[in-house]
């Protein structure tokens, strides 16, 4: 889960409305993912690269629960999201669709637009490889490891059944 | 040491005793809502193999989004949630009439105190208006839960906010919600569980305590909740819930609070999320004469009856200003039905307002886009840039009232100055 590539840095607060615009909601992935996140940098969905690091502040992936906006953001090829916090409906939804990502305080101050990182999620490692500095910090809960691990929770059920066999357990 | 309501949920819900805040559990909801993005469940259902459904009776599906269809594509996934829902005995599915899925679900006595629901929309904090835990997940995770019954939930720390009443004239819990989000921040409440408490609170209708809990979301709430009263079990007994069927959780008196928060309603004024941001929020005064050009009072934060009935007595009797459009969506078929046969519908039609069928309508991005440099006066949850048509627009939020005066004057208006 180590990911190496170019910063690309966005503020506090983003919506998830401003990842995935509702128009595009319903189009092929294809055509979502030629607009992630233009409004706040037309270039990042022509840029962005295999491995790249999306930097923000905090609350990011606020607003509404859409998952197909953390869908896109790791269509785009992109290796992590470190951010400051995260909205909670953001954070879950990335575990779902198996998209690393890392809650770093701080991190707005370590970086530079253009910088290159290097992210361990699992290890809860963060380094600017252009500045030098690095940080450590706890990485995400096991269970949550191991959905990212298998490429997200549909993935994990389909091949790790035996975490799902006590259903009835409560029927 | 006490618990919370959000401690006491989970424990039911997972069959664990004494979770502590931080901690991961496998929770058994006991609904599971799926609006327009069923179809995005069903085809992850179709990747799976179509294995068995844990519970048929526990999926909920209403198709509020995008309704009716705007094209044939959406019309497609519509009737593939349709053919879904009879081929597997979906009973709790409701079609492109019924209106904004946490409001039908409500009514219908679908949503009952103690209860974990989880929802494929970000504002199943409402649920917490009948002392239900409602949250939002993705559309996958309804899909594992639909096979397997259960889902990872981190036990929340909880937040207290007291809301001492009456309320002063012309203001309504949407100003309460827009005050306490300006002060406490868009993240203020991130992956908390804010509990609502105080004597205001007590007084308020389920409708009201609807518009507090939606509102919870904007302030990164995971779930939100006011204690069930009397009220409660009325409306619940009207909509035709068993009280055997539920049981009510209260939180302890002694229970621990990551923080209180205080909002006196008595000296409250109207307030106004200004662009572009709902923590971005100022009293209507410093905002007063800014011109619109269209009025959307609409979606599952405020356009239940009572909001109509308020938005129809500010304009009774009046007109809609000269170029200013106002849209109103009722929430659902049956406030819709009601505010026809009380002659509100009517009011507003003499006003000038266009009706629109229930449902998300324009918060959803169906039906009043606004163009270039154009400004909406919104009763709705959300004003991000671009949300409704042109990127280059504005969105203001308010209540009703404050909506219903500006589509008067044609200016953000404190509704104070219109009210009889």
């Amino acid at each position: 889960m180590t990911t190496r590539g170019r910063c690309w840095t966005f503020g506090d607060n983003i919506p998830t409305d401003r990842l995935v615009k509702t128009k595009y909601v319903v189009e092929p992935m294809e055509v979502i993912v030629q607009h992630v996140l233009e409004d706040l940098n037309p270039r990042f969905p022509l840029e962005v690269a295999a491995g790249d690091v999306v930097v923000a502040g905090k609350h990011f992936g606020q607003s509404s629960g859409r998952a197909i906006a953390v869908k896109a953001l790791r269509a785009t090829g992109i290796g992590a999201v470190v951010a400051e916090t995260f909205a909670r409906t953001f954070y879950r939804n990335a575990f779902e669709v198996g998209l690393p990502v890392l809650e770093l305080p701080g991190v707005t101050g370590l970086v530079s637009d253009g910088d290159v990182l290097s992210v361990d999620v699992a290890a809860g490692h963060f380094r600017n490889e252009t500045t030098g500095v690095e940080r450590q910090v706890l990485p995400p809960d096991a269970f949550l490891l191991d959905m990212l691990e298998a490429g997200g929770l549909i993935a994990l059920a389909r091949s790790r059944p035996e975490l799902f066999e006590d259903r009835g357990a409560q029927r | 040491m006490g618990r919370t309501f959000a401690q006491k949920a989970l424990e039911r819900a997972s069959g664990e005793k004494d979770l502590v805040p931080g901690q991961i559990v496998d929770a058994f909801p006991d609904l599971y809502m799926s609006h327009t993005a069923s179809w995005r469940c069903i085809r992850t259902l179709e990747r799976m193999g179509w294995p068995e459904l844990y519970d048929v009776d526990r999926i909920a599906m209403v198709m509020d989004h995008i309704a009716p269809a705007d094209n044939a594509k959406t019309a497609g996934y519509h009737a593939l949630c349709r053919d879904f829902a009879q081929r597997s005995g979906v009973r709790k599915f409701f079609d492109v009439n019924a209106g904004i899925a946490h409001v039908v679900l409500m009514e219908r006595g679908l949503v009952k105190p103690g209860e974990v629901i989880i929802g494929t929309d970000s504002h199943s904090t409402i649920y917490g208006a009948l002392g239900a835990f409602g949250t939002g997940v993705g559309f996958s995770e309804i899909t594992a839960t639909w096979v397997t019954g259960k889902l990872w939930m981190k036990v929340p720390e909880s937040i207290r906010v007291e809301v001492d009443g009456p309320l002063a004239r012309g203001t309504y819990a949407k100003d309460v919600m827009l005050r306490l989000i300006g002060d406490i921040g868009a993240d203020g409440a991130t992956y908390c569980s804010v509990e609502f408490h105080g004597s205001y609170v007590e007084a308020m209708s389920v409708s009201e305590r609807m518009t507090l809990c939606n509102l919870a979301m904007e302030m990164g709430a995971k779930n939100a909740f006011v204690p069930p009263d009397a009220t409660t079990r009325a409306y619940l007994d009207e909509a035709g819930a068993d009280p055997a069927s539920y049981e009510v959780l209260l939180p302890d008196p002694d229970a621990e609070y990551r923080q209180v928060e205080r909002v006196d309603g008595r000296s409250l004024v109207a307030q106004v999320a200004v662009p572009h941001t709902v923590d971005n929020v100022v009293p209507v005064t410093e905002v007063a004469g800014t011109k619109v050009d269209q009025v959307f009072i609409g979606s599952c934060a405020n356009a239940k009856y009572d909001d109509l009935a308020i938005a129809a007595d500010v304009l009774a009797g009046k007109t809609v200003a000269p170029g200013v459009r106002l849209i109103v969506t009722p929430a659902s078929s049956r406030i819709m039905a009601k505010a026809a046969s009380d002659g509100i519908v009517s009011t507003l039609l003499a006003a000038g307002a266009t009706i629109t069928n229930p449902g998300c309508g324009a918060c959803a991005g169906v039906g009043g886009a606004m163009a270039d440099g154009e400004v909406t006066f919104s009763t709705a949850n959300r004003n991000f840039q671009g949300r409704m048509g042109s990127y280059h627009s504005r969105i203001y939020l308010g209540s009703p009232a404050t909506a219903a005066a500006t589509a008067v004057r044609g200016v953000i208006s404190d509704p104070q100055e219109l009210l009889a």
